[in-house]
């Protein structure tokens, strides 16, 4: 018991005191995880919306494909990541591998799914005439788009919330793509794995209140924004 | 009537899964009239009436509003800015009735300051204007299908497609929707499309009536023309004519002719309106409400068919009963509760029924071996 209540006091005193590398660490694990949830959104909507809009043979297959891919290995990204980016592989030439870059990367193949994932099962959940409904109401096939997607507007957070959950947490792909380098790749999680290897309990407990934190903090923001003009 | 038409429909095919759905080789809307579609479930009233509003991919046939082909995309889309479409379910967006009834608007980029009088206007034109702040969700199913309408009316339509608005209404619900909805399209002088499988709201919203079945038109005509004079048996008991009497013609001249009723001719002779060739069998229905029902014959009555009978059933239909006689024929006939209780009407009680001549409409003549 010693050890957990040392360990938060210490955690305590690195947050309380800004130690500047936990700093560090945790910025750059909000903007890894932040742009790969983003470009992910950018992606998954731009998978989701023609999907869900569209009837074309091998729909289904596709879903299940995209479904599959919500449960995606982490290790398994960050392997085929690294190849990818190894320096005689197909992408070696761009010389990101082991930088943020390439976390943000493997990380947004990871959160792609799950985000593309829930917003194609948000859409599909609409109202089947919602569709024919906004276009009689002389909606253009953009602002069509813009309605379905505001009318699914609970859910799609949910995705991004689920997305960002699920990358900000995860820690194969980052050690692997990233390698964990002091002040240039090393995130909460990397860290965290890290520190507890070398028995420094207290300080990857810090890290690891931190990473909790950080995780509510962005889903509260983001719970907010879903309930905000929600009717009671 | 000679106003002008204002969409045009030739030859509209639709398929879904390989079997055709819709085969519509003609049909008309004219300027500030009010047409109803009519049939029995599945048989395409809404297919139609999407294809007429141009969100439904056609297998073939073409569409004209005022003079002009809709055959472009940019033309359907411009199409889709001048028309809408109210649905069975309201489809509310999850928003407030005021941001609902300016969505049209909104997307068609009218300032808020002028979205907002349109808005409370026609809120209050379908008595839901204390409602504007309230959330979609929380509104009653009346309250949401007026909410629908308002976010119909604001865009003044040019033609207004209403897809079985009340289905889903329960019935005090209904009765006021259908009072104002009449008033409101009457006042708007509005063109629109209705389609229903209810003969009463076609009977007090529309001016003419198109019955369907199985995708195809079976008969467009002036609503009177259509529920007086229907063309074949199952037009005839869509549009509530309940007794159909198929027999021998014995005579014709001057416009009427008589028939014997049944297989048997034992039966009375009626007085139907039309010609046939004596011997020709022939199909004539009678509307229920055009029958009256004494206990004694009046002589001084001008009816030409005048029949005594028994009741063999009474049942409820609405706010009338209908009441099935034996004359020696089948004959149905509409009473109010006041007439059922007075002349005692109940299973196997004595009757006088009657009806003119000019009630009971030749629907078709069959061959002179039709089997009867």
């Amino acid at each position: 018991m010693d050890l957990i209540w040392e360990g938060l006091r210490k955690a305590l005193e690195l947050l309380l005191t800004l130690d500047p590398e936990v700093l560090r660490i945790t910025l750059l694990s909000l903007e890894v995880s932040g742009a790969a949830t983003l470009i992910s959104l950018v992606i998954g909507l731009g998978v989701a919306i023609p999907v869900a809009l569209n009837e074309f043979p091998g729909k289904r297959l596709v879903i299940a494909l995209l479904n599959t891919g919500m449960g995606l290995p982490p290790v398994v990204v960050g392997l085929f990541v690294t190849v990818l980016l190894w320096r005689n592989g197909p992408l070696g030439f761009l010389e990101i591998l082991y930088t943020p870059t390439a976390m943000i990367l493997a990380q947004a193949v990871i959160a792609s799914p799950i985000i593309a994932g829930i917003s194609l099962s948000a859409l599909q959940h609409l109202p089947p005439g919602l569709r024919l409904q906004i276009l009689a109401l002389g909606a253009s096939r953009p602002q069509m788009v813009w309605l379905l997607l505001k009318e699914a507007r609970l859910p799609l957070l949910a995705a991004v919330m689920a997305g960002f959950g699920g990358v900000i947490s995860e820690v194969g792909a980052s050690i692997m793509v990233g390698g964990n380098i002091k002040g240039q790749t090393r995130v909460l999680t990397t860290a965290t794995v890290m520190e507890t290897s070398k028995g420094n309990f207290e300080v990857a407990f810090a890290l690891s209140l931190l990473l909790l934190v950080l995780a509510f903090t962005v889903n509260a923001v983001l719970t907010h924004l879903q309930q905000r003009n929600r009717p009671r | 009537m000679s106003r002008p038409i204002l969409l045009e429909a030739r030859n509209l095919r639709a398929h879904r899964g390989g079997a055709q759905v819709l085969d519509i080789p003609a049909l008309d809307l004219r300027t500030g009239e009010v047409l109803a579609l009519m049939g029995p479930n599945g048989a395409g009233k809404s297919t139609l009436m999407l294809a007429l509003a141009g969100l439904l991919p056609l297998s073939g046939g073409s569409l004209r509003f005022k003079g002009a082909t809709l055959d472009g995309r940019s033309e359907r889309e411009a199409y889709r800015r001048r028309m809408t479409m109210v649905f069975q379910d309201p489809l509310l967006f999850d928003a407030t009735v005021a941001q609902n009834i300016a969505t049209g608007p909104k997307l068609r980029g009218v300032s808020a300051a002028l979205r907002k009088p349109a808005v409370q206007a026609w809120a209050e034109r379908l008595g839901i204007g204390h409602l504007l702040g309230r959330p979609a969700r929380q509104l009653s199913g009346g309250e949401a299908q007026r909410t629908a309408l308002a976010r119909a009316f604001v865009l003044g339509p040019e033609i207004l497609f209403l897809d079985e608005p009340f289905g889903a209404l329960d019935a005090p619900a209904r009765e006021g929707l259908l009072d104002d909805l009449g008033r409101i399209l009457a006042e708007t002088g509005s063109t629109a499309v209705l389609s229903t499988h209810d003969q009463g709201e076609a009977a007090r919203l529309a001016h003419r009536l198109a019955v369907m079945k199985e995708g195809r038109l079976l008969q467009t005509g002036g609503l009177r023309e259509v529920m007086n004079h229907p063309w074949d048996p199952f037009v005839a008991a869509f549009v509530g004519m309940e007794t159909l009497l198929r027999g021998p013609a014995t005579a014709s001249g001057d416009g009427l002719l008589t028939l014997r009723p049944g297989r048997g001719g034992d039966a009375p002779e009626v007085v139907a309106l039309g010609e046939a060739e004596p011997g020709q069998t022939v199909l004539v229905g009678i509307r229920p409400e055009h029958v009256t029902l004494a206990l004694h014959s009046d002589k001084s009555s001008s009816a030409r068919n005048t029949f005594p009978g028994r009741v063999v059933r009474v049942l409820p239909r609405g706010p009338f009963f209908k009441v099935e006689l034996d004359c020696g024929f089948f004959l149905a006939a509409y009473v109010t509760a006041q007439s059922l209780a007075e002349l005692e009407l109940e299973p196997g009680a004595a009757i006088v029924a009657s009806f003119k001549a000019t009630a009971a409409h030749l629907i078709r003549r069959e061959g002179l071996d039709a089997e009867v």
